[in-house]
């Protein structure tokens, strides 16, 4: 027969100065673990939702980056004429060759400098990217400039207001509209006209990079091939979901640092619960054989003890997500290694997060209820009796 | 018996307790003392003395932008410049595309180079053979042994921002004073193979005659390309690399919210257990009280107990501490620099002194406190 779980509810509240302390000591822990495990999530969905599926991003052979791109504009229009391009609205295809540059911005906050991505476009690249949305104002005019700039950029960069002016590249440039990429990878950077983006960085006549907008998901497959294979281009093809899926690398020095952070105060958690654990099986000594006399056995108390500690351990994990909620969506920013500037992504407290965070938490209090419970369930009754 | 005797004993009669907290001590303050040691390397650090007297010209737009190679002569007629190497990042692939396999490599002058970085150790025949070959290239030791590389082998770079693949031979392996993994070669052979690439250099390198000199130094060159269209931006090699850190974010408040969760959550602990063990000997203090010890003595037994438990854990942890440094800087990069030093050692063992003595405050004045009468008669 088990004890029931009230007799494990009572004790916890009868010592409650070791309980709150124990479980503010894995909430803690806990809260900690949440924060590592809400950022990456964070960074893995800026590179995961980024990117068109039917989208093809071309690239010079050997480039892995649109920052190190860079390819003749003269090979933009046989990029035009390749078969399964879907036409925009004006009867055009769907093709934008634009230039990728990093600038430095300083943050609003005065921490310092920033790299950030500034993308020229022709009037296609806004067409074959349906997933960004105007947020406020409107799209830049091609031949003028005008810069649209994310809604993350607008929020962390001083000048990046609607109707001011950003310095860079030959001048300054006016802030005409903010656009929502929607937590991908464009939330970090800032957009104009192609032409005008050009002569400011003297690149005329080349591009980093150029998209192509096929007309379904088979015909996007043909097209990467055909420009990979075609001997004449010297360039790349692949579907721009799969280049940023490579991006996701940069997060893996936060992934280190965090599993590191994670692990050691997790072990230090596990010693402090066992801790408690111990002591409240020492004071109960006699009052656990009582329990083996009346017939209770000693599978049931070991079950009871592992069920205490796994509520102590519970009771931490919720406190320490609670005080996590108040930082979900929080905005940051790291360094993109392949793009070389700022990605900027949010803290996310995803249902994998939280209960992720509670598995932890529960192994924590299984770790280190399981030797307590061993001893209590081993106890010689009479001396225990006795004692 | 001794009174340090007495606390002795008394912090580790329940043995399994002593030993649970001051394992959990131990694991905090590694952690603790670890995020101290990054902080040091990343905000403290003033490197080596060369260092100090090194600067890094670029382009103001950004790291991505080239300088023409033409500078180089410009900035050496600055004062106070003694010698200026190109840099040119080159960004290649070794073996595949893994990060693991990712190493800086740069591009220069290898006349110059070694005259900046003069604190590298290079014998004088391997400088020399690398000097007239110009597909040679030198690399630091740690990244030969990590390939096994030794003189005369040879060593492709798959080319991703030049379209070139580098066929190098290794000409020499130096000793830099920290364990960065980089490989230098002759920046000629960039410049023949790819048409763009001619006169320009990613940034300069530079090394001013004292410390001193280094800020005027740095405006001056600054200055004098104020009004060109390749505008320049000089900084301190320890102000370059601080951009870096930044770039990945906002470094300092992540490690300063680490520590604060890491002190309270040893805080915690270490109250815990000495709640529990003078709650336990209530009666005890009842009876010391008797034999005539004073409210203060065994407030300072209590504490002195604390303390003790706390600084046994602080130690484990820093020590651990140092060897995880140790491990983490072999995989280079930006973790190259860590290392644990004595004041970093001395600060844990305060903070752990310090949350050992907090943690006892209060526990122990109550116990003290008890009247001994009271304190006779708890069962407990």
């Amino acid at each position: 027969m088990a004890i029931p779980i009230s007799y494990n509810i009572r004790n916890l509240r009868l010592r409650k100065g070791l309980t709150i302390m124990t479980a503010l000591g894995i909430a803690l822990t806990v809260t900690t673990a949440v924060f590592l495990f809400a950022l990456l999530a964070g960074l893995n969905r800026a590179f995961v939702t980024s990117g068109e599926p039917l989208n093809v991003l071309v690239l010079r052979k050997g480039s892995t980056a649109e920052l190190t791109g860079g390819f003749d504009a003269s090979l933009l229009p046989t990029l035009k004429n390749l078969p399964g391009i879907a036409k925009a609205s004006t009867g055009e295809p769907m093709v934008s060759g634009e230039l990728v540059v990093v600038i430095v911005l300083p943050r609003k906050d005065g921490t310092g400098e920033v790299n950030v991505t500034v993308r020229g476009l022709m009037p296609a690249g806004l067409e074959l990217r349906p997933k960004v949305k105007l947020s406020t104002g409107r799209w830049f005019t091609p031949g003028q400039r005008e810069v649209v700039v994310s809604e993350s950029i607008h929020k962390r960069f001083s000048d990046s207001n609607l109707g001011d002016s950003i310095h860079f590249g030959k001048g300054d440039w006016k802030v005409v509209g903010v656009f929502d990429a929607g937590g991908s990878a464009y939330e970090s950077e800032i957009w104009g006209d192609v032409n005008q983006m050009a002569s400011d960085f003297d690149r005329q006549g080349g591009f980093s990079s150029a998209y192509l907008r096929a007309t379904d998901p088979v015909s996007a497959d043909a097209l990467k091939h055909r420009v990979s294979d075609d001997q004449r281009l010297k360039l790349d093809g692949q579907l721009e979901t799969e280049y940023y899926a490579k991006q996701t690398s940069s997060g893996a020095l936060i992934r280190i640092v965090g599993l590191i952070v994670a692990v050691i105060m997790a072990i230090g958690s596990i010693f402090a619960a066992a801790n408690t654990m111990y002591a409240a099986i020492a004071y109960r000594g006699r009052e656990i054989a009582t329990l083996r006399v009346i017939g209770f056995s000693r599978a049931s108390i070991l079950i009871s003890f592992m069920l205490e500690a796994l509520l102590l351990s519970f009771l931490g994990a919720i406190v320490g997500i609670l005080l996590m909620l108040p930082f979900n969506g929080l905005t940051t920013g790291t360094s993109n290694q392949v793009t070389f500037s700022e990605v900027i992504f949010s803290l996310r407290m995803t249902p994998a997060v939280i209960l992720g965070a509670l598995a932890f938490a529960l192994v924590m209090g299984l770790v280190g209820g399981l030797a307590p419970a061993w001893r209590a369930a081993r106890q010689n009754i009479l001396t225990a009796l006795r004692g | 018996m001794t009174l340090a005797g007495f606390v002795a004993k008394n912090a580790f009669r329940n043995k399994l307790r002593s030993i649970l907290t001051v394992l959990s001590i131990t694991f905090s303050l590694l952690l603790l003392t670890f995020m101290m040691t990054i902080w040091r390397g990343f905000y403290l650090d003033k490197g080596s003395a060369e260092s100090a007297q090194r600067l890094i010209t670029r382009h103001r737009v950004s790291l991505t932008f080239s300088l023409p190679s033409s500078y180089r002569q410009k900035i050496r007629s600055v004062p106070g410049v003694v010698s200026v190497a190109p840099m040119n990042w080159f960004g290649g692939q070794y073996k595949d595309d893994k990060g693991e396999n990712f190493f800086a490599q740069f591009g220069t002058d290898p006349t110059e180079i070694l005259k900046v970085y003069k604190d590298f150790k290079i014998p004088d025949d391997q400088l020399a053979a690398w000097q007239h070959d110009r597909a040679g290239a030198i690399a630091n030791r740690t990244l030969a042994t990590k390939y096994g590389w030794k003189i005369g082998d040879r060593i492709v770079l798959k080319g991703t921002i030049y379209p070139v693949n580098l066929e190098l031979t290794l000409r020499g392996i130096f000793d830099p004073p920290e364990p960065a993994n980089t490989l230098y070669f002759n920046s000629i052979y960039v410049e023949e193979a790819v048409g763009w690439a001619k006169d320009k250099a990613g940034t300069f390198a530079i090394l001013a005659d004292s410390p001193e000199s280094v800020s005027r130094v740095a405006t001056t060159v600054d200055d004098m390309f104020h009004n060109s269209p390749q505008q320049t931006k000089t900084e301190s090699e320890k102000a370059f690399q601080l951009g870096f850190v930044a770039m990945l974010g906002n470094v300092k408040a992540f490690i300063l919210s680490i520590g604060m969760a890491v002190v309270f959550t040893i805080l915690l602990v270490s109250a815990n257990t000495m709640a529990m063990s003078i709650r336990e000997r209530t009666r005890e203090v009842a009876v010391l009280k008797t034999l005539g010890f004073t409210r203060g003595s065994i407030l300072s037994l209590f504490i002195g107990e604390a303390v003790t438990l706390a600084l046994v854990g602080g130690i484990l942890g820093t020590l651990m501490a140092a060897g995880l440094a140790a491990v983490v800087s072999k995989g280079g990069g930006m973790m190259a620099a860590l290392r644990m030093t004595p004041g970093t050692m001395v600060t844990a063992l305060g903070v752990a002194a310090l949350v050992g003595f907090i943690s006892a405050v209060v526990p122990a004045y109550h116990a003290s406190k008890i009247g001994i009468v009271d304190g006779l008669r708890h069962i407990g």
